[in-house]
């Protein structure tokens, strides 16, 4: 593991830099044309925003090499897992960036303030997914969250908004309070920050028999930061609420890089700091507490609590919120393995669930500027007003199922393979009799769309679909269809991300 | 001097008195001063820790950066209970409860 200082680390950091400073030419621009009307306005904001998010794009895929350090003495890391989570986060903002210019919620309000918090939160969720430091977790956690905060009650006159952004900042800072107690008890007894260091520390037996019961105490404390980004249970409370308040293309934003964040932290930091790799795709767990179990229990628990609650849901934005809770735990199986192939399971569901939920909430965004309503029972009929928008739900729905042409079926099999390989059988059941309960409530919604509402004597009025959301629904759809064609690209990057710092 | 055990025990009693007063009271800027609470006791405890087991200054520059953090987050919060304010003419949290299901 190399480590470099401050200067040479700015070469290999260059997205980071292109996001930084177009987030200042946003708020430039956003000054500028203040005597604009409200739609130039928002070309002039939109598209240095866009350029921005392209640019560092594209860096980042250049910059996804073989090098492997810790940059910035030892404060971030560069790896092949943070490299993979880069492009993911870029690309997802940019997927947001578009959902925001028709959507109906935000027509009123000015928007040049959410782009640059989503080009703030942008920049932080790749610290937070890189850090290796406990001081640069918890900054990175803490902007993001802060950010997230606002993006959420952005709407100031709408009730449900900003009750949202009361609840999520309680829960946020209480949570992050929590993880920093933590924190602070696992520096006094390794004696460093910095991840790698603890690891070491935690290696020695002295150490770990005088500790007691403290590293569990550790453990639980600095799982509750954590899990709070994760929305796993117990730290769930907050999502359905939040998801619902939100303005919907935030709440798109959040169910995906703030969740993927969460894990790559938890990645690193049990991974990174409190297990080290032994040998083959192997990894064993450091110090006394068995936390591999912690994890499984989290995971069991999060995705039939996500499944089960989801059930009786009848507001489609609280149902995909328990959906994407019910995902996190899919997601966690891989972490909970403790080897390469769960870290590569892991990655490769994240990257599919960014193409099938963003998907999904973006035909809500698109119903809701036309029925203006979240309520299940409303998008009854939709199917004779806009037959291509339902069949592209359909694909979404089956996609998020896991059912097999579509790429969410490979990445539930990438993760219950990793489960079994591991000899964890009994988690693959689990997993798969939840992806049977979730099945039924994206029926539900199917169901709705394609078959209730044809007595209404009404003629069907072909509903409206902009060019820019035809065009992302192409793009959103289009990878969840040939799924199974892209296996071969799908799972290079997976080989590639599970190098972590360590393990090259 | 004052040894460790001292520093951490106030730390933690902070930190239970943040919690309990994060699950008892119903004022939104009270809860928020609980929340506050639990921010110093990680401090105490970052700060004693940096003096009594590493004896650098990482610990105590982590706490100035948690200071910096929970001086921005109470503003943000603030403002979000401000702007709930002018809604439901109040900031008791049990109001708050149109999300639901």
């Amino acid at each position: 593991m190399e480590r470099l200082d401050t200067v040479s680390s700015l070469q290999y950091f260059v997205p980071e830099i292109v996001l930084v400073f177009s987030l200042m030419a946003v708020l430039f621009c956003d000054l500028i044309s203040k005597n604009r009307s409200q739609s130039e306005r928002r070309l002039v904001i939109v598209i240095p925003t866009l350029i921005g998010l392209v640019v560092a794009l594209f860096y980042a895929f250049a910059g996804a090499g073989e090098v492997s350090a810790g940059l910035f003495n030892n404060m971030v890391a560069l790896d092949g897992f943070g490299n993979v989570l880069r492009i993911l986060f870029i690309a997802s903002s940019i997927f947001v960036l578009l959902f925001t210019v028709h959507s109906k919620e935000l027509k009123s309000v000015h928007h040049g303030e959410l782009l640059v918090l989503l080009l703030t939160v942008t920049v932080s969720l790749i610290w937070m997914a890189n850090s290796i430091n406990l001081m640069m977790i918890y900054l990175a956690l803490e902007t993001v969250s802060i950010a997230s905060y606002v993006m959420v009650g952005y709407l100031k006159t709408d009730r449900f908004s900003n009750e949202a952004s009361l609840k999520y900042i309680i829960f946020g800072a209480v949570s992050s309070g929590t993880m920093l107690f933590g924190m602070s008890l696992l520096f006094g007894l390794t004696g460093s920050l910095d991840l790698y260091e603890i690891r070491a520390a935690l290696s020695n037996q002295e150490i770990v028999a005088s500790s007691g019961p403290a590293l569990m105490v550790i453990i639980v404390l600095i799982l509750a930061g954590i899990g709070f980004k994760m929305a796993t249970v117990p730290f769930h409370f907050w999502c359905p609420d939040v998801y619902t308040g939100a303005p919907t293309p935030v709440t798109a934003f959040l169910s995906v890089g703030p969740k993927v964040a969460g894990f790559a932290v938890l990645v690193r930091f049990f991974y990174g700091g409190l297990s080290e790799p032994a040998g083959g795709h192997n990894w064993a767990m450091v110090g006394s507490v068995d936390w591999q179990t912690i994890l499984m229990v989290v995971a069991v628990l999060t995705m039939s609590l996500g499944n089960i609650a989801a059930l009786t849901q009848t507001n489609v934005k609280r149902l995909l919120a328990y959906s994407s809770i019910a995902h996190a735990g899919y997601i966690m199986m891989g972490a909970a393995v403790l080897t390469g192939e769960g870290i590569q399971a892991m990655v490769a569901y994240m990257v599919v669930y960014l193409f099938m939920n963003l998907g999904a909430f973006l035909v809500v965004i698109i119903v809701h500027n036309e029925i203006g309503s979240f309520e299940v029972k409303d998008y009854a009929g939709i199917w004779r007003r806009a037959p291509m928008l339902t069949l592209v739900m359909g694909v979404f729905l089956f996609s998020l199922m896991g059912i097999p042409p579509f790429a969410g079926f490979l990445a539930k099999w990438y993760v219950f393979s990793a489960v079994i390989k591991a000899g964890l059988g009994w988690f693959a059941v689990v997993g798969g009799v939840n992806s049977a309960i979730g099945a039924f409530y994206y029926l539900q919604i199917l169901k709705t769309m394609f078959v209730d509402g044809d007595e209404t004597p009404s003629p069907a009025k072909p509903l409206i679909l902009q060019p820019i959301y035809a065009g992302l629904l192409f793009v959103l759809v289009v990878p969840n269809i040939i799924g199974l064609l892209l296996w071969g690209y799908l799972d290079r990057v997976a080989q590639y991300s599970q190098r972590l710092l360590d393990v090259i | 001097m004052i040894p460790l055990e001292y520093y951490l025990v106030v730390a933690s009693a902070l930190f239970s008195l943040g919690l309990f007063g994060l699950l008892t009271k119903k004022n939104a800027v009270n809860v928020l001063m609980s929340i506050e609470l639990m921010f110093n006791a990680a401090n105490i405890n970052l700060i004693a820790f940096s003096r009594f087991v590493t004896g650098d200054t990482e610990g105590q520059v982590f706490a100035l950066f948690v200071i910096v953090i929970a001086a921005c987050e109470s503003a943000v919060a603030l403002a979000i209970v401000m702007s709930l304010y002018r809604i439901l003419k109040g900031v008791d949290l049990p109001e708050a409860s149109a999300l639901k299901g």
